[in-house]
């Protein structure tokens, strides 16, 4: 026992000058004292000093399940800082991009965010990638006081609203919003729905289920898969029996791609309707001949080409694809695009003359009339998101193109 | 519930537990040779696929050709991995080989991922796009070439065992690799074997589900665990146990589904998790094995 | 005795090194991945113990983690309990799911263990998934308290860092004990040989169960204090790979050591940093992560099966104690 006795010895001491430690006020970068409040001096260590360089953090899933969305919002990210930067950076001074990777995971991202706005000193973080990552790191923004421009969907992350977090990727709000003018036009009042086990499928029937039935829509069934599942008949068998008018589906590939061949192969007759979650080639790839027909809304970017001159957005959206080509070699997409509006908010507030996080973020709020990738944003305190349902174009897709839908 | 509806939910569920089957005898296979849970068996499964897929979409060989080089590499590569990475653990408790499949398993995954990158891949239906009306319940005629190879692939599995001499001296190792080594069966040669034959057949599996599921280098953690749940409820070494109850996985998962209530859909996946529960705390020598240490 | 004296130093090292940190550095981002070292460490000793005493792995003790991180969540946020009641309350519910999976599969020879965690494993984080408005779904559950001392706010990673070393340092200190005592003398008969233990009466699958009781209680803790620290959950951070991750931790530091997960955790939290930083210089790098990870797991168990804690660097690896009279 006196062994037991020797070792606690040092524990405590431990135990008391950490304690001691965690509790003291201090004058160091931790911004927090005794009583667990925070005060941020303004911009105390973080001013541009010198003018050369303004640090603006970036958080990106480019590994784990996020990489297909987290890759081209990283290429993105990086084309628009080298953008600015030859132009001559931002009032004189150069944008110093510090991108990190969360692996689509929740400590990740956390240790990512306190990476970037402690040891980096970042202005504004952009990103992350996902709906889950974002949500992990809103409280340490929020206490850090550190503006954050999510490149997620979910309505979680700005509504309620966060003083500190802003998101520039079109909800599922709007997106059924959009549809649901689509189903009139169809005069469909019977739908059934089958959507991704997943945060991103969860958050759509959740958002169908409330705007479809006050309009009229009747759910004749809902399914749910998994994410991983390799075939979906026995979903829709069922809801073949449910004899829908039309089957929504909600999810991201490859798994949607496996519900229009199984819908197919069982000789469903309904229109298959789905979501911005397949706006991308790999998914007319994937799916063939059982693509044809799908109606979904989308991002602009889609069907650049078939928008009217007097679209603001057409030129933007064409110097994007234009300059993200010849940038990465390959396609843009309206994922890399939600990046480039989060980056291109940081950049308009500093342009403005903001020169601390809270000033970028007062400046990101008061942002009006910002015509960008995912459509035309116009943020308020009440409004973190700025987008309406006109950020939507409805697409089909027809002879393995994309088409807007007359 | 229509009768049809049912035939659906059977017919859709052999077809899926085929698959798991030939991923539940690749289990076995190895477990038999050497006692190890082989955690890397989704894996050669997910290289089957992609590996198919670029030699019968990249470079257009014939069918039958690109079938066979997927099969024969992944044999290969198991073959390699064997030597340098569980052989040398021969002496060590069998948990030591069993972990090493967990970081080999990673190991290739991670690879796929670099040569393949993260989407998923869509390969051509053997013959032809359409399906096929039985009773009211489609099938897609791909499915038939994966019941149809299933079956192929265990009768191949039971005649070598039961018909050739070297099938009878991995059997003699499973069984008691002492004895074995004292009548002067090469135990090591024997247990290479079984990892390039427990892989081929998984690099069939995934080449021949490739058409109906896609190809993508994270797949073979849920086909893993789905072929491995197939392989405890048929009987951890019974290679006829495996196969049923890979099929048996497939037929209780989507009876699940069409069973479940609305509310409950999601739960779905959760049922051949909660039978695999069951079994091993009811019945764990499987719910259709005679006895323990048995062959194909 | 030297080996006792050995010991000591390791607890005095290891105490300096941990106070030592915080004066060296106030950089919270350095603070933040140690509480992320120290909330793995704390499951990690757990699978320690089990693995190197028991001779068991579990596949599901990211299920466990998350039981805790979402027994206090879902008690704090939908029932406004105090969120120190809340984790005792996750880690009593967590000892008996552990006891009731352990139970019939721990008596069995072989590793019916390591099945029966998988598939709870995936079960539990399915239940996470679809639990709807109860645990917030598949976008998770938010606005979880902070936890505090009175009036200090444990909200920093300074005082995350102080409330979660300590423990872990008890736990260390409990592992020694548990060592030391007839029980841990029954668990190293066990691993050595199953049968004599046995025949000795030693009642081998009840003492394995107890482990792994006390593994998943270990779990269930850390898991509280990651949702109180982040103040949000959803069912990510609690799947299959991450159980599988936390064996890693495990056999790299070495399984049957007293600070072997420690360490484990430590150089694959650190390792998985370096990556990212580097990614950043060299953009192939990040794609290495996973391959990376997986070959030390393989080259530790080919040539280190035993773990860092043991490498026989000149007396260094003395220090770990738990030496030679295994």
């Amino acid at each position: 026992m006196h062994l037991s006795a020797r070792l606690a010895l040092p524990l405590l001491l431990f135990a008391a000058v950490a304690l001691v430690l965690g509790g003291c006020p201090k004058p160091a970068t931790t911004p927090t004292d005794v009583s667990g409040e925070t005060k941020v001096p303004k911009g105390s260590g973080l001013k541009m000093a010198g003018g050369e360089e303004i640090a603006i953090g970036a958080i990106f899933s480019v590994t784990g399940t996020g990489a297909p969305l987290g890759e081209p919002e990283k290429a993105t990210a990086e084309m628009l800082a080298k953008q600015v930067n030859d132009a001559g950076g931002i009032n004189g001074k150069q944008i110093k991009l510090i991108i990190a990777d969360d692996a689509t995971a929740d400590d990740k991202a956390v240790m990512a965010a306190k990476k970037l706005i402690e040891q980096d000193n970042v202005m504004a973080i952009v990103g992350p990638t996902m709906s889950g990552t974002t949500l992990a790191i809103v409280d340490t923004c929020e206490q850090a006081q550190v503006p954050l421009i999510s490149c997620a969907a979910s309505v979680k992350i700005t509504s309620p609203v966060k003083k500190w977090v802003f998101s520039t990727a079109q909800t599922d709000v709007l997106a059924v919003e959009r549809l649901l003018d689509h189903l009139k036009a169809q005069k469909i009042t019977k739908v059934a729905l089958i959507c991704d086990s997943n945060a991103f499928g969860q958050s759509g029937a959740e958002q169908l289920k409330k705007q479809l039935p006050p309009a009229g829509v009747t759910i004749v069934a809902e399914e749910k898969f998994d994410n991983k599942a390799t075939d979906m008949t026995a979903q829709l068998t069922k809801i073949k029996a449910a004899k829908p008018q039309a089957v929504i589906c909600w999810g991201t590939n490859p798994a949607p791609a496996i519900v229009a061949k199984n819908a197919k192969a069982l000789k469903l007759d309904a229109a298959i309707i789905m979501s911005h979650g397949i706006a991308n080639k790999k998914f007319i790839e994937l799916a063939g001949d059982a693509a044809e027909g799908v109606v979904f809304p989308a991002g602009k970017l889609l069907v650049v080409n078939e928008l009217p001159d007097s679209d603001p957005q057409k030129q933007v959206l064409l110097d994007y694809d234009k300059a993200f080509q010849a940038f990465a070699q390959k396609p843009a997409n309206t994922f890399g695009g939600h990046a480039y509006d989060a980056l291109q908010l940081v950049i308009a507030a500093l342009k403005s003359g903001a020169a601390d996080r809270a000033a970028i973020r007062d400046a990101i709020e008061k942002t009006q009339g910002h015509v960008g990738i995912g459509g035309t944003f116009n943020l308020s305190a009440e409004d973190h998101n700025g987008l309406t349902k006109d950020a939507f174009a409805l697409v089909t897709i027809k002879g393995g193109a994309w088409t807007q839908v007359k | 519930m229509t009768a049809s509806a049912l035939l659906q939910f059977l017919l859709t569920g052999i077809t899926v537990g085929s698959a798991y089957a030939l991923v539940a005898l690749g289990f076995t296979l190895i477990y038999n040779a050497t006692g190890i849970i082989n955690f890397a068996q989704g894996e050669f499964v997910v290289l089957g696929g992609l590996l198919f897929f670029t030699f019968a979409e990249v470079l257009h060989w014939p069918l039958a050709v690109a079938l066979a080089a997927a099969v024969i590499i992944v044999a290969l590569i198991a073959v390699i991995v064997e030597r340098l990475a569980i052989r040398p653990l021969m002496d060590h408790p069998v948990l030591s080989r069993i972990i090493i499949t967990i970081g080999l398993s990673v190991i290739l995954r991670g690879s796929a991922k670099l040569i393949w990158g993260v989407d998923a891949h869509s390969v051509r239906p053997f013959s032809g796009d359409a399906s096929l009306m039985i009773g009211g319940a489609a099938l897609q005629v791909q499915y038939l070439w994966v019941m149809g190879l299933t079956a192929l692939a265990v009768i191949a599995v039971r005649l070598f065992f039961d018909k050739t001499i070297t099938g009878k001296a991995m059997q003699a190792c499973a069984i008691n690799a002492e004895a074995a080594r004292l009548v002067g069966i090469s135990v090591p040669r024997m247990v290479q074997a079984s990892f390039a034959l427990s892989a081929g057949i998984s690099a069939l599996a995934g080449a021949v589900i490739a058409p109906v599921t896609f190809a993508s280098y994270d797949a073979g953690i849920v086909l893993g665990v789905k072929g491995f749940c197939g392989a405890i409820i048929g009987g951890l070494g019974n290679g006829l146990g495996a196969v049923l109850g890979g099929v048996l996985v497939g037929v209780l998962e989507n009876l699940g589904v069409g069973l479940a209530p609305t509310g409950f859909a999601g739960l779905q996946d959760a049922f051949a998790f909660l039978i695999l529960l069951l079994v091993l705390f009811l019945r764990p020598q499987g719910l259709l094995s005679r006895q323990r240490t048995e062959g194909v | 005795m030297p080996h006792r004296r050995r010991e000591l130093l390791g607890f005095i090292v290891a105490g300096a090194v941990i106070v030592a940190l915080p004066l060296a550095t106030r950089n919270p981002y350095l603070l933040n991945v140690a509480v992320f070292i120290g909330l793995h460490s704390m499951i990690a000793i757990g699978l320690g113990l089990l693995l190197g005493f028991a001779g068991q792995i579990s596949l599901g003790h990211a299920a466990f983690y998350g039981l805790g991180a979402y027994a206090t969540g879902i008690l704090t946020v939908h029932y406004h309990i105090n969120p120190w009641l809340a984790l005792v309350i996750g880690a009593a519910v967590t000892a008996v799911v552990a006891f009731l999976v352990g139970r019939p599969t721990l008596r069995l020879h072989g590793h019916y263990l390591a099945m029966a965690t998988l598939g709870f494993g995936i079960i539990v984080r399915i239940l996470f998934n679809e639990g709807g408005e109860f645990t917030g779904g598949p976008s998770g559950l938010p606005g979880i308290p902070h936890l505090a001392l009175g009036p200090l706010v444990l909200r920093s990673d300074l005082h995350m860092y102080s409330l979660i070393w300590p423990l872990v340092l008890v736990q260390v200190v409990l592992s020694r004990h548990l060592l030391r005592s007839r029980l841990g003398r029954a668990l190293r008969a066990i691993h050595d040989s199953e049968i004599a233990a046995r025949s000795c009466a030693i009642d081998t699958g009840r003492h394995k169960l107890m482990i792994f009781v006390l593994s998943a209680i270990y779990a269930s803790v850390a898991g509280s204090l990651f949702a109180h620290s982040i103040s949000f959950v959803n069912p990510n951070p609690f799947s299959f790979m991450v159980s599988v991750e936390l064996v890693v931790m495990v056999i790299v530091g070495g399984a049957a050591t007293l600070w072997g997960p420690v360490i484990g955790a430590a150089v694959l939290t650190i390792v998985h940093q370096i990556i990212v930083q580097l990614g950043g210089l060299y953009e192939p790098i990040k794609d290495l992560d996973v391959v990376i990870f997986g070959l030390i797991l393989v080259l530790m168990l080919l040539y280190q099966p035993q773990g860092l804690a043991r490498l026989r660097l000149p007396r260094l690896g003395r220090l770990t104690g738990e030496g030679d009279d295994g």
